[in-house]
């Protein structure tokens, strides 16, 4: 029982301390997405040129950690359209990412993200996919899959009433403006190195100045499931992974 | 002698926004405000500057407020149901406390009403439809030179304060063509926008800014808590109401009658202020020029020594309520309203001719 632990990995240098505890769940994704960004960051050198725009998502808190320039939250879904309200007067060097979860991104926000992939407005959206209102106590999201239990869909999502879910990477794919779109998770190593190509492909075509990039990252939420955080893992891999299949949707060097 | 052009309402905004050294717009069509965002469309790119048509109203406010997060001066337009669209984020900006510009062009409503002039965003404009409670300065110009001048005046209030400001304008007062003379104001110097995003590599000392829209959720340098953070929005809202009163007087020394009028149907008033003076009839007039702050202390002193008022404005009475207090609900307060429109249809406006009427029945 007293075995020593052996860390994995230390904490990324791009943490900073806030005044209060970290009001993250136990086995909650928020952590480990932000933690793969950043690292990515640091590896690119881009942490001196980044713009880091928080939405609404419990997740938001991760701006107020992150030692870059940051601002968070922004309006419900609004993100990309704040960003790109950026782009037009940062300098050309200036890396601007989103960091929302799937009710922000997919269903408020619905015309914010889509609309940007449109016009390839050079900004990279990470979109945390939990399939649930997290922040709000558990109640359906655009990405709750079809019997899927919520707060507000107490006997499972039913097709003929609350219809199917929406996979934000594939819509997004499917934009002429798009440059790279991508869904990763966070439930084994092999998916975390994995999440962390995609995430790193992504800034890159911002760098690169190719257009919009978006990642999608599959996340336990467990207290919402009713899950404990090992139950949550296995259900991102069999229910979750099946219908929001992890890989890379979209990759091109000049989009149109 | 600068350049006097012959333009109208609307496009004074965009001249008097160039005056200012604004960077960008960012706006969608809704009429009568359109020739607004033409006008940056076409004359903003070739100075350098941006122009971005965005997807919808919500997202043109998003864009501002993005845009003033990096420190640009920025401006959109809308009118009608493009208003209550923005003011969510609106809300977000006050907490954010980043400076920009609104045009707002009043049409007539409720909900889409008609595509033509009218006042009546006045209630929404000055009390703030977004969530929470927060102020705007809110200028209301009479003319499109007023309009030059007012936006020039609104990004240098909105700087100083960090906070948005809205220009209250209207569509007669944006359609009408008007001589105006393209000038650059005078202002006291702002201090640096050391608050701006624009990647900490650029930042003093190389440390991160944080700003956020959700001051009073977590802590931030500027405001450690959410009391921290009401007291200092209450101490600027303060202070705007205390220093930033701007109206103009006429003929109030012997007046029996004040009229208080603002933006178009303040031409319509004065007009009829002086026919009823070639009658002899002791009228005088009050035009807020801020509609946030009101004017309160000025109509207030009037109604002191004893005079009667005339609130005219082109809704079903809105800045009346500013007028019922500032006179402590206690004297004879008439309204020339909406409903005494020349014409039934949408081009209908209040003429002096009726305005001289109820003077003429108020003073009898
Ligand atoms: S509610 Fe869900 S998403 Fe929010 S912190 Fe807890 S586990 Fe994470």
């Amino acid at each position: 029982m007293n075995q020593k632990k052996e860390l994995v990995a230390g904490t990324p240098s791009l943490k900073v301390k806030l005044p209060l505890p970290l009001s993250f769940c136990q086995g909650c994704h928020h952590g480990s997405a932000v933690r793969v960004i950043w690292e990515s960051l640091e590896e690119l050198g881009i942490e001196d040129n980044t713009i880091f725009i928080g939405g609404v998502t419990c997740g938001s808190i991760n701006a107020f950690i992150t030692d870059v320039d940051a601002l968070a939250p922004v309006a419900h879904g609004r993100a990309p359209d704040t960003a790109s309200g950026m782009r037009r007067l940062v300098d050309e060097d200036t890396i601007i990412i989103t960091y929302q979860g799937d009710g922000d991104a997919i269903a408020i926000g619905t015309e914010s993200l889509v609309q940007a992939a449109g016009r390839s407005e050079r900004i990279t959206v990470f979109m945390v996919n939990n399939a649930n209102y997290g922040t709000t106590g558990g109640q359906m999201a655009p990405t709750t899959i079809v019997g899927q239990k919520t707060t507000t869909t107490p006997l499972g999502r039913g097709k003929n009433q609350e219809g199917f879910p929406l996979s934000a990477a594939e819509i997004v794919a499917g934009i002429k403006g798009t440059a790279y779109s991508a869904r990763g998770s966070l439930t084994s190593p092999a998916n975390y190195t994995k999440t962390k190509k995609y995430v790193k492909k992504a800034l890159q075509k911002q760098i690169d100045k190719v257009g919009f990039s978006f990642v999608e990252i599959l996340s336990a939420c467990p207290p919402n499931w009713g899950m404990p955080p090992t139950e949550c893992l296995k259900w991102i891999d069999t229910e979750l992974a099946k219908e929001f299949p992890l890989g890379e949707f979209k990759d091109v060097d000049s989009p149109g | 002698m600068e350049d006097i052009i012959f333009i109208d309402g609307n496009e004074a905004v965009g001249w008097g926004a160039l005056a200012a050294g604004c960077d960008a717009f960012y706006g969608y069509p809704v009429t009568p405000q359109n020739n607004i965002g033409e006008w940056f469309a076409r004359e903003f790119p070739k100075r350098g500057k941006v122009f971005a048509q965005t997807s919808s109203e919500v997202a043109s406010i998003n864009w501002l407020l993005g845009g003033a997060t990096v420190g640009g001066r920025v401006i959109t337009s809308t009118s009608g149901p493009g208003w209550p669209l923005m003011q969510e984020t609106i809300s977000h900006i006050v907490n954010c406390e980043v400076p920009c510009v609104i045009v707002l062009v009043q049409r007539g409503g409720p909900g889409q009403g008609t595509t033509r002039h009218g006042q009546m965003d006045y209630a929404s404009a000055t009390l703030g439809g977004g969530n929470g409670g927060y102020k705007n300065i809110v200028l209301a110009p009479y003319s499109a030179q007023e309009v030059h001048d007012l936006v020039q005046i609104a990004f240098h209030l909105a700087d100083k304060y960090r906070n948005p400001v809205v220009v209250l304008s209207d569509g007669i007062i944006g359609t009408t063509m008007e001589p105006v003379e393209l000038r650059s104001l005078e202002f006291e110097e702002l201090p640096e926008k050391d608050w701006a995003l624009r990647g900490r590599g650029k930042q003093k000392g190389k440390k991160r800014n944080l700003l956020s829209c959700g001051q009073g959720l977590m802590p931030t340098p500027r405001n450690p808590s959410y009391l921290a953070l009401l007291n200092t929005l209450n101490d600027k809202f303060n202070k705007m109401e205390r220093e930033e009163v701007l109206s103009e007087s006429h003929n109030l020394d012997d007046a029996e009658l004040v009229v208080v009028s603002y933006g178009y149907s303040a031409r319509v008033s004065i007009e009829a202020m002086w026919l009823a003076r070639a009658e002899d009839l002791k009228v005088g007039m009050i035009r807020p020029i801020t509609v946030w702050p009101f004017p309160y202390d000025v109509i207030r002193s009037e109604y002191k020594k004893g005079k009667k008022f005339l609130v005219v404005e082109d809704s079903l009475g809105q800045m009346l309520v500013d007028v019922r207090m500032a006179c402590d609900y206690e004297t004879e307060i008439g309204l020339i309203s909406c409903l005494d429109r020349h014409e039934e249809r949408e081009g209908g406006v209040i003429f002096p001719e009726k305005v001289l009427q109820k003077i003429k029945m108020m003073l009898a």
